[in-house]
């Protein structure tokens, strides 16, 4: 009767681990930081790209709108590919694009934006990477939702495609 | 000459002394950097990766320490922006509870078993 017990309870054992490796084997081994939903902009001052003078995140986002926080630099590939939704999104009244040029070298990402367009309201530099992280950011592109109480709503982690344009699109109506 | 020897022993003691107050500060600051996961490439620590997410991290890294934060204030922020992932030592949380007792519970489960082996056995 007792080794029936331990033979029970070893079992239960064995498919207790078989079935934690066996759904581990699915997960993705790669892991993408989870976003606090409504967490505050992050307070900062930065460069501005155009006037090279400095200008605080109060200034940045004064106006009672939606704000698109888009991470960009002339190097990446997939900022080539989601320019021309972001430029169609520029076209929208209730939403400003805030750029943020992220470890690139100025004289390229003035071509960058002469040669594609300019979907942005603003843009900031982030030469070192550091204001990125206050968004919590750990790439190329990273795009943010903010909305009219300054929260960050929604983190896109990669291009913009016509889907999340969309999406967008339907929160700021 | 005595003077100017005076002056060569105080201006090296004064070298030295820099010297090694910044090699502390690289110490503390490389055992900061170790304890932070990068997230580009994730089987290696901050201070071994060489990315781009990396580097910006050492640079605030070595910026918060100069501001005079604690490690566990730098720890705390990189929490709040990446999740606890981000820290190779997690915290005792309502999520890790069974990460750090379970260890605990064996240990005192299997010590059990010895024991009663042992006294009966006796």
């Amino acid at each position: 009767m007792k080794n029936k017990l331990n033979l029970i309870i070893l079992f239960l054992l064995l498919s207790f681990c078989f079935i934690i490796f066996y759904k581990g084997l699915s997960n993705s081994n790669t892991y993408t930081p989870k976003v606090n939903y409504k967490k505050n902009i992050p307070v900062f001052e930065a460069r501005d790209f155009n006037s090279n003078t400095n200008i605080t995140s109060e200034k940045v986002f004064e106006k009672d709108i939606y704000y698109l926080v888009n991470i960009w630099a002339s190097w990446c590939v997939p900022c080539r590919e989601e320019h021309s939704l972001l430029m169609e999104l520029s076209k929208n009244q209730s939403i400003e694009l805030i750029g943020l040029n992220y470890r690139d070298n100025l004289k390229n990402a003035k071509e960058f934006i002469n040669k594609l367009g300019n979907p942005y309201s603003r843009i900031l530099l982030d030469d070192k990477g550091t204001l990125g992280i206050e968004f919590g950011a750990y790439g190329v592109p990273e795009t943010f939702l903010i909305d009219r109480n300054k929260k960050i709503i929604k983190k896109f982690v990669g291009p913009i495609n016509q889907e999340i344009l969309n999406d967008i699109k339907l929160i700021i109506k | 000459m005595k003077i100017l020897k005076i002056f060569l022993i105080i201006f090296l003691s004064v070298g030295f002394t820099k010297l090694k107050s910044d090699e502390k500060s690289d110490e503390f600051k490389n055992k900061v950097l170790k304890n932070i996961r990068c997230l580009i490439c994730q089987g290696q620590s901050v201070y071994d990766s060489e990315s781009d997410f990396a580097s910006s991290i050492k640079l605030l890294v070595a910026k918060k320490i100069n501001e005079g934060e604690a490690e566990e204030q730098i720890y705390e922020y990189l929490r709040e922006k990446y999740g606890d992932w981000i820290i190779y030592d997690p915290e005792l949380n309502k999520n890790t509870y069974i990460l750090w007792l379970l260890p605990l519970l064996l240990f005192f489960a299997g010590g059990a078993i010895i024991y009663k082996k042992i006294s009966i056995k006796k």
